[in-house]
């Protein structure tokens, strides 16, 4: 699963902006997941645990925040969140498949000290 | 992604069966490491440099970075993209599930298109060159990046295997991603269209099942058409769930091997390369 790879990309980037503010430790990491990133939080999780302990955010915990799919409908000038990856427009039925929102994968925020 | 150092780089991958990938990191401490991927040396340093273990003295800190994840690889990937538009190249990204018939499609797609597209492939697989060599009995240049234990190509690969090819002789690279129906979907490689492929073997709802892949999709290609009856494939199901997954990609009905639909599909690239790329 690339979620193994991702995490460690994370870390990593983690680290690095934590030693350019003068810190030593992380505390917090916050992570932002689309929908339609193609990221399991479950298995982000699961490697965040697994990779965490040798590296400066060996004490910190994981927030992730997961970004629903959010389409704009052209017909209805509007956005609509999909649910269970439809892409259907509930007011008019259009299918759409311009996604505004959902595959983020961000490192939004990390707690240092 | 390196497995064995936990890097961002990609690990220990080849292309035409040559090791690549000498890199430089910069560890939290700020010290710089250079390293091969092709020896066994291990990956012990030791962080002599700093402590794990410190007191409280200093409040916490919230650094906000809202950075993307994946950014070098995007990175890389638009300075791929950017060298593929100068030279007006049509460069196709195609994955599917294993065995959905990407070699053959392309295969028999290389030989449709011969005098009419100048066609090179750079083909991803965990381990072998077996479909490099298939792809190799059109006439057309094929690099084979064998990706290990990875499973997706990244962009950085494409650059490197890109070297490989006398880029300003070709109309069109087809890249050949490893079989895989998740990870691909994550990684751009700097493509101007994604071919996603869904044999009709695999039945009629991988659409719903892989849903950021479909989605990313350009093109779907439905593939092996000749094995419909066989396989008891219900066309008008499959094609609304890829058209519910990815409303706004082109299908393709496709056989390799009667070769039905793939002079459609040969003369829509033809369209799309002489359109430019964007």
């Amino acid at each position: 699963m690339h979620e193994f790879s991702i995490m460690q990309s994370t870390l990593e980037t983690a680290a690095l902006k934590m030693s350019a503010a003068g810190a030593t430790q992380i505390h917090r990491l916050k992570v932002r997941i689309g929908r339609l990133s193609g990221v399991v939080p479950e298995a982000l999780r699961f490697a965040f645990e697994a990779l965490k302990d040798k590296t400066p955010a060996a004490g910190a915990s994981l927030e992730i925040e997961e970004v629903p799919a959010v389409c704009w409908c052209a017909g209805c000038a509007a956005e609509f969140e999909t649910a269970k990856y439809e892409y259907a427009c509930p007011r008019c039925h259009e299918l759409s498949g311009d996604l505004r929102r959902g595959k983020e994968m961000e490192l939004s925020s990390l707690e240092i000290s | 992604m390196c497995q064995e150092c936990g890097c961002s780089k990609p690990g220990p991958y080849q292309i035409d069966g040559k090791p690549v990938a000498t890199h430089t990191h910069t560890l939290a401490d700020g010290t710089v490491v250079t390293h091969m991927h092709d020896d066994d040396h291990g990956h012990t340093h030791d962080h002599g440099r700093h402590g794990h273990e410190h007191g409280h003295a200093h409040p916490h800190q919230i650094l906000n970075l809202n950075t993307g994840i994946l950014s070098g690889n995007d990175r890389q990937a638009e300075q791929n993209r950017g060298a593929f538009k100068a030279l007006n190249l049509l460069v196709l990204n195609v994955v599917s599930s294993p065995g959905a018939g990407k070699t053959a499609l392309l295969t028999k797609t290389l030989n449709e298109l011969k005098g009419r597209l100048r066609c090179a492939v750079i083909v991803g697989d965990l381990a072998t060159d077996n479909d490099a060599a298939r792809l190799r009995t059109t006439g057309a240049p094929v690099v084979q990046i064998a990706t290990g234990t990875l499973c997706h190509l990244e962009a950085g690969m494409v650059a490197e295997a890109m070297k490989q090819l006398d880029l300003r002789a070709l109309d069109l690279l087809i890249i050949e991603n490893v079989g895989n129906l998740v990870c691909p979907a994550s990684f751009d490689l700097g493509e101007a269209m994604r071919v996603v492929l869904h044999s009709v073997t695999e039945g009629e709802d991988k659409p719903l099942k892989y849903p950021p892949m479909f989605h990313s999709a350009d093109v779907v290609g439905v593939t092996k058409t000749d094995m419909s009856e066989a396989a008891g494939f219900d066309r008008e199901l499959a094609l609304k769930n890829i058209r519910q997954a990815s409303p706004h990609a082109k299908i393709f009905e496709l056989s390799a091997r009667s070769g039905a639909g793939v002079t459609a599909w040969c003369n829509y690239l033809v369209a799309r390369q002489a359109c430019g790329t964007a």
